[in-house]
């Protein structure tokens, strides 16, 4: 692959997917997309680069922008934010939701569905609580393939072995051949939908809770910022957005702020939530550091 | 030091099992059957048992039953490692007292997921 190449290819994903390479990235680009070629019957990235500056081959493009994708997922991966999820997150939102009975939550970066589906799993734990709720579980991903993979819910017995109690294993999942079938009512629970987060996503509507995780790390630091600008847009006064172990909204937006609490946890900056705040307690200016905790986050 | 017993009569299962606990920081200790497992819980109850269910002289299933019996034995958290991974054998394990349940073949990955689940969080606070 020639310098010249290598700038393209990195131009091309940048702008497709936001992914940003940094020059010692070669080698992935290398091994990631050597397979496409040969798919594709092209000689190598030479011949790879002449087709997609050629002509718009959507199936090219999509598997391009697809190989350069990251899927690695486990279920309930890093356990803090799903504990967050079931003892701080769901209670709340539900406590100031008592009124409409209605919850919106988004998985933005949903991959294999590992991370939906131990959301929905807890959801069905407090099925007790949420009756007669209307709870929306909506996941996106940028790729179709993995999206696929996602809504068949068939996982190797690898994949059901990283992170998912065994107890939950055999409540939810029922075994076909040598793999596991996540069951049915979970799969139900979850809308699937392509999506690409360089789009926008604002006819998803607004949501209380968004689980955003690992994939801002692949972006620059304008695209987080206008990712992150946007999900704070997509975020209810009241949200709740978790991000991945490597990832922050400080020096990227000021629409966001971590909560003091609970790491990987962010909120609607003070001006942001300043009308549910006063709503709350009319005697609290909005910039209160104590406010976020009485908002209930 | 936390210690783990590994219960397998494969001596390569054994191996690999050891390898996997050690860079964890566990002290390994090893048994070629539930009578000499249950033998070696008898001297020193270990912090975690890996346990095979077929096994000859004792199988992984009465070794645990028995264990969890004896004194000091409701202590060591226990994760059946077998290749019977249907979920009938799962529940009954579960039913004798088994924490967790690693169905074979298993890596690094998984060892130490199902260790986390039991409460072992790796190397960060072995020391």
């Amino acid at each position: 692959m020639t310098e010249l190449e290598f700038d393209f290819l990195r131009s091309y994903l940048k702008t497709r997917s936001g992914l940003a390479l940094s020059a010692e990235k070669r080698y992935l680009i290398e091994s990631r997309l050597g397979p496409v070629c040969r798919r594709f019957n092209l000689a190598g990235l030479g011949a790879l680069v002449t087709a997609l500056k050629g002509s718009r081959d959507l199936a090219l493009e999509r598997a391009v922008v697809e190989a350069m994708t990251t899927n690695e997922t486990f279920f309930f991966r890093d356990r803090t934010p799903f504990d967050l999820f079931r003892d701080v997150l769901l209670p709340e939102a539900m406590a100031r939701r008592a009124t409409q009975r209605r919850l919106r939550i988004w998985c933005a970066a949903a991959s294999t569905g590992q991370e939906p589906y131990s959301l929905a799993m807890m959801l069905q734990d407090a099925a007790a609580r949420l009756a007669g709720w209307h709870v929306d579980l909506v996941a996106t991903d940028l790729s179709t393939e993995v999206l696929e993979k996602a809504k068949a819910g068939l996982y190797s017995h690898f994949e059901v072995q990283r992170g998912l109690p065994v107890q939950s294993l055999i409540k939810h999942f029922e075994q076909t051949g040598e793999q596991w079938r996540i069951s049915a009512s979970l799969r139900q629970m979850v809308d699937y939908r392509p999506l690409n987060l360089l789009h926008p996503f604002d006819a998803l509507g607004t949501f209380d809770i968004i689980y955003c995780r690992n994939v801002l790390i692949y972006f620059d630091a304008p695209t987080k910022g206008d990712v992150l600008a946007r999900l704070s847009a997509s975020l209810a006064p009241d949200g709740a957005l978790l991000l991945g172990a490597a990832e922050t909204v400080i020096g990227l937006t000021e629409k966001l702020v971590p909560n003091a609490q609970h790491r990987g946890l962010y909120v609607q900056a003070p001006a942001a939530a300043r009308a549910p705040a006063v709503r709350v307690l009319p005697g609290l200016p909005a910039t209160d550091p104590g406010l976020r905790r009485v908002v209930g986050l | 030091m936390k210690t783990c017993l590994i219960v397998d009569d494969s001596a390569v299962i054994r191996k690999v099992a050891r390898r996997i606990f050690e860079t964890m920081n566990f002290k390994v200790g090893e048994a070629e059957d539930g009578e000499k497992a249950l033998t070696a819980c008898g001297e020193t109850m270990p912090d975690a048992i890996l346990l095979d269910w077929n096994m000859p002289t004792m199988d992984g299933y009465d070794f645990l039953r028995a264990l969890r019996k004896a004194p000091g034995g409701e202590k060591p958290k226990v994760l059946f490692c077998t290749t019977e991974n249907d979920v009938g054998a799962i529940a009954r394990a579960l039913h004798a007292g088994a924490d967790e349940y690693i169905m074979k073949p298993f890596d690094r990955d998984i060892v130490t997921a199902k260790l986390a689940q039991v409460g072992f969080h790796g190397e960060a606070d072995a020391a």
